[in-house]
C-alpha cells in the first residue's frame, strides 16, 4: 500500500558520533529528505523505550536511533543496551500492531555524514512504503 | 515554578541559513508559540550584537528561557550559554535548534519544506526548554601533574614544556629505548642529523620532573578530568643504571638473533643496547630469547646485571593526558615484490642502511649481495593516496596523502646522488607535494642534480620483477611522454606512508578516545580543537593523529602541552553537574542502574535498599536512567519529560 504522504521520522542521535556525522552531512552540503526531526541525547544509551513510543504515539512515523559503532561509544558500553533496548520494542510494535520497519538502529559514526544522508533516504523511502502512522492525526 | 518566559532568536547566518529558509516567515509563527515573549531574526547571533540583543532582551523583558535556532551546538553552545551567565540566568536555560546544519545546509533546494523543518524543530526546543531546570557547578582540585603516553619526538617535546612549567611528567614507553621512529632515522629532509636531534631530544629527559618509566604500559586508567589514575606496569631490563656500555657482556652473549631495528639487516645479541645512540644509554636483555647461561653476569665488572629482576607495579596520580603514541610505516603486502625480492625494500630500512650506526655503517649496500647499488629506483606513495581497492592489496584504503613523504624520499634521492654522481636514481612518483619551507627549493635541487622523476597514474601503477638472467627490473609507464619504460635496477625503495599502530585499539578503549575513519586518534574538532579529544583532560599530539613529520609533531606537542598546562596551572576544574540523580523516595534498590553504569559512579546502598549516584564519576550518559524500569534515575538536563516535550511536539498541533 502507499500513500502520497510526507513521512515524519523522529531521530535520536547521541552527541558525539550521530550528530556530529549528521552535523557532517550538512557541512558538506550532502542533500537528503526534509522529513527528519533530531532529538540530540548524549549517549544512545539515553534512548529509553517510552520515547520510542510516544514517539509514535504522537504521530511518528518512524523513529530512527543512532549511535556511536558498537566498541567505538564515547561512553564505552552505552550503545551496546540501545542495541538490545531497541530490539525488544520492536517486538512491543509488532504486539501493538506497528510494523517493525518503522523502527530503526543505526551506527553512525561522526565521520559518516555520507551514510547518515543515506539512512534517512532509505528510511523515507521504506515508510513512504509502509504507510502513514496510523496513530497520526 | 515560575512560568516560562522565552526568547527565540533566529540567525541568518549571513546567506547560510536566510539564503533557504524564511527566516521572517519563522519568526512570526514561533511568536505565537506557548510561553514565548519575543522572537526575533537577526544576521550573525553569534557575532558580538547578536548576543548583546539576547542579553538585553534578557534583562528588560525578564526572559528566563532562550532558544536559539541556528547552527550546530556543537559548534556554539558554548558561546551562548556564556551569554546567558552574563546577563545573570543559569546557562542550561538555554537551547539550540540546529537550523544550519540540518536544514538549510541539507536542504538547499527545498526552501519551503526547510522553512517547515525550521519551525518545527523550534517548536520541539521551546518545549523542551520550558520544562529545563539550572544546573549547578563542582569544583574539583586538579592534580597537579601529567601523564604522557608514548616517548617519541611528540612525548618528549610534550613532557619537556610541562616540567619547564614546573609540572611532574610521568613519560611511559613502551620500548627499552625513546625516540620513536626518529631514533631509526639516517637524516631528515634539507640535511638535518637525524641522531643529533635524538639527542637534543633526549637531552630534555635529564630533568628531575620528568620521570621516564621505559619497558612500561599502562595496564588500568580510571578517573575524570584532574583527577585520573593510572596503573603502570614497567617490565625489567635486567641491566640497571651502572651500566658503564663496555659491551663485554654482549661479546660473550650466545644467542644470535635479526635486529627488530635493523629489520633484520644484521644480528644482535639476547644482551644489547637497542641503538649505539640509545637512551637511556643502559644494555637491556631480550629475556624472551635468553637462555640463562648467566656468561653476562660473570663477565661484567660492575654488577649491573640481574637475571631475576621482577616486573614494577606503579600506580600515579594524574590531573591530565597527553597520548602521543605516534604511527607505524605502512607494510607492504607483496606489491612491488617485497618480500619476494631482497633487494626491494621500505624507505626506513634504507634509513637504517645510510645510518651511521645502522647494520653497514651508513655505506649504501643491497640487502642481497652487499654491493653497492649503481641503479636505485625509488616507487612513492605506497600505502598512502590508495582510492580504490587494486589488484596488489587486499588492506584497507590508505586514501590519505602520508605528507612527511615527498620530502624525505627526494632527500634521500639527493644524497644517494650526491654520494655517488655516477649511480643512476629513479624517483617514479605519482605526484610531487614538497610544500613546507625548503622543501620546494629540495625538489629543485633534485631536478638538477640528474636524478630521473617518472610520473606515473594510480591505475597504471609500476610493476617490479626479475628476468630470467637474475634481473630486478621496474616496468612503469611514463604518464608525461606515454612510453612504457623498463629499467635494470640494483634496489627499489618503496617510500611507505604512515598508518595508525595496531595497538591503537588499546589506547582508545583505556582513554575513552575515539579514532577517525583513517584510524588515526580523532581530534574534537579538526580546525577549532585539534589538540583536544572527546574525552575532557585527554590531549593528542604527534602522529598518533594523523601523519606528520618532525616539524608538525614538535609543533602539536608543544601545543598539547599548553592545552594540558591550562588545567594544571589553574588547579581547578569547573564540571556542570549534568549527572544522574536519584529520587530516593521512588528507588527500590534493583540495581538494574548500577550495572549498566561503564564508570562504576552508581553504587547500591544495601542498608538503605537504595542506589546513590557519585557525581565526580558520573558522565551523563543517562544509561541508567533508561534501564531503571520506574524513572527513579534521572539524568539532569536530559530528564524524562524534557525529552518526552521534545517527542509529543514532533508535529504541529
Amino acid at each position: 500500500m502507499t500513500e502520497d504522504f510526507e513521512p515524519q521520522i523522529l531521530a535520536f542521535t547521541c552527541n558525539w558520533c550521530s550528530y556530529a556525522g549528521a552535523d557532517l552531512a550538512g557541512g558538506s552540503r550532502i542533500q537528503y529528505p526534509t522529513n527528519i526531526r533530531i532529538i540530540r541525547l548524549m549517549c544512545s544509551g539515553r534512548v529509553d523505550s517510552l520515547f520510542i513510543l510516544e514517539a509514535f504515539r504522537h504521530g511518528a512515523d518512524g523513529v530512527l536511533v543512532t549511535g556511536c559503532h558498537l566498541g567505538d561509544c564515547h561512553y564505552v558500553t552505552g550503545n551496546m543496551f540501545t542495541e538490545f533496548r531497541v530490539n525488544l520494542t520492536k517486538q512491543a510494535l509488532e504486539t501493538v500492531g506497528l510494523e517493525p520497519e518503522r523502527l530503526r538502529l543505526e551506527w553512525i559514526s561522526a565521520s559518516e555524514g555520507e551514510k547518515f544522508a543515506r539512512v534517512v533516504k532509505e528510511m523515507v523511502d521504506g515508510i513512504r512504503k509502509i504507510g502513514k502512522n496510523p496513530l497520526r492525526s | 515554578m515560575i512560568k516560562p518566559r522565552v526568547g527565540v532568536y533566529v540567525c541568518h547566518c549571513g546567506t547560510n541559513i536566510a539564503g533557504v529558509v524564511n527566516v521572517e516567515d519563522v519568526t512570526k509563527y514561533v511568536e505565537k508559540l506557548p510561553n514565548v515573549v519575543t522572537a526575533k531574526h537577526y544576521v550573525y547571533m553569534c557575532s558580538q550584537p547578536g548576543q548583546v540583543l539576547i542579553k538585553n532582551d534578557i534583562k528588560e523583558l525578564n526572559l528566563n528561557r532562550i532558544i536559539v535556532a541556528s547552527c550546530s551546538p556543537r559548534m556554539h553552545e558554548p558561546t551562548y550559554q556564556t551569554a546567558l551567565e552574563e546577563a545573570g540566568i543559569n546557562p542550561f536555560f538555554f537551547e539550540m535548534a540546529n537550523i544550519r546544519e540540518h536544514v538549510s545546509w541539507a536542504h538547499i533546494n527545498e526552501p519551503e519544506r526547510a522553512t517547515e523543518k525550521a519551525k518545527d524543530l523550534i517548536r520541539m526546543a521551546i518545549a523542551r526548554a520550558c520544562l529545563l531546570e539550572p544546573i549547578s557547578k563542582m569544583e574539583v582540585n586538579v592534580t597537579e601533574k601529567a601523564l604522557v603516553l608514548g616517548a617519541g619526538v611528540a612525548g618528549i617535546t610534550a613532557a619537556y614544556d610541562l616540567a619547564q612549567m614546573g609540572f611532574e611528567v610521568y613519560l611511559v614507553e613502551k620500548e627499552s629505548h625513546v625516540g620513536g621512529h626518529l631514533a631509526l632515522l639516517n637524516q631528515l629532509s634539507r640535511s638535518r642529523d637525524a641522531s643529533e636531534i635524538l639527542t637534543s631530544l633526549t637531552q630534555k629527559l635529564s630533568t628531575p620532573k620528568i620521570k621516564l618509566l621505559n619497558n612500561s604500559e599502562v595496564v588500568e586508567f580510571t578517573g575524570y578530568v584532574g583527577n585520573f589514575k593510572a596503573k603502570i606496569v614497567q617490565k625489567p631490563r635486567y641491566v640497571n643504571a651502572k651500566c658503564d656500555l663496555c659491551g663485554k657482556c654482549e661479546d660473550v652473549c650466545p644467542i644470535n638473533l635479526p635486529n627488530r631495528l635493523n629489520f633484520g639487516l644484521n644480528q644482535r645479541k639476547a644482551i644489547h643496547l637497542p641503538l649505539p645512540n640509545s637512551y637511556p644509554p643502559i644494555y637491556v636483555v631480550d629475556k624472551e630469547n635468553c637462555n640463562g647461561c648467566g656468561n653476562c653476569l660473570k663477565i661484567c665488572e660492575n654488577g649491573a646485571i640481574n637475571l631475576n629482576d621482577k616486573p614494577l607495579e606503579i600506580d600515579v596520580d594524574v590531573g591530565m593526558v597527553i597520548v602521543t603514541t605516534g604511527f607505524e610505516p605502512y607494510k607492504p603486502d607483496g606489491e612491488f615484490g617485497y618480500g619476494k625480492y631482497k633487494d626491494v625494500i621500505t624507505q626506513l630500512t634504507l634509513e637504517r642502511i645510510l645510518s651511521k650506526n645502522g647494520p653497514s655503517k651508513g655505506e649504501l649496500v643491497t640487502p642481497s649481495n652487499g654491493k653497492s647499488p649503481k641503479n636505485i629506483a625509488f616507487i612513492m606513495c605506497v600505502g598512502s593516496r590508495q582510492e580504490s581497492c587494486d589488484n596488489q592489496t587486499i588492506k584497507p584504503i590508505n586514501a590519505y596523502c602520508s605528507r612527511y613523504c615527498c620530502s624525505s624520499t627526494l632527500k634521500n634521492a639527493l644524497l644517494i646522488k650526491q654520494n655517488s654522481p655516477e649511480s643512476n636514481v629513479y624517483v617514479i612518483y605519482r605526484d610531487i607535494r614538497t610544500f613546507e619551507r625548503g622543501n620546494e627549493e629540495l625538489y629543485r635541487s633534485c631536478r638538477a642534480s640528474g636524478i630521473t622523476f617518472i610520473r606515473f597514474k594510480q591505475d597504471v601503477p609500476p610493476t617490479v620483477e626479475k628476468t630470467s638472467n637474475n634481473q630486478l627490473t621496474v616496468n612503469v609507464k611514463d604518464y608525461l611522454f606515454k612510453v612504457n619504460m623498463e629499467i635494470n635496477v640494483d634496489l627499489v625503495v618503496l617510500v611507505e606512508g604512515m598508518v595508525s599502530r595496531n595497538d591503537t585499539d588499546d589506547v582508545r578503549f583505556k582513554f575513552s578516545i575515539t579514532r577517525s575513519e583513517d584510524g588515526f586518534f580523532q581530534e574534537a574538532h579538526a580546525k577549532m580543537n585539534p589538540l583536544n579529544t572527546f574525552a575532557e583532560g585527554i590531549f593528542i599530539g604527534g602522529a598518533c593523529q594523523g601523519p606528520k613529520d618532525v616539524e608538525d609533531t614538535v609543533l602539536q606537542a608543544s601545543g598539547a602541552a599548553a592545552k594540558a598546562a591550562i588545567f594544571l596551572c589553574r588547579g581547578k576544574v569547573v564540571l556542570d553537574l549534568v549527572t544522574a540523580t536519584v529520587d530516593e523516595e521512588r528507588c527500590t534498590g534493583c540495581a538494574k542502574c548500577v550495572n549498566v553504569c561503564p564508570y562504576k559512579a552508581i553504587e547500591l546502598d544495601e542498608t538503605k535498599e537504595l542506589v546513590q549516584v557519585i557525581e565526580v564519576k558520573c558522565k551523563g550518559c543517562g544509561s541508567c536512567s533508561s534501564t531503571c524500569p520506574i524513572g527513579a534515575v534521572q539524568v539532569r538536563h536530559y530528564r524524562d519529560k524534557q525529552i518526552l516535550a521534545m517527542v509529543e511536539n514532533i508535529l504541529p498541533s
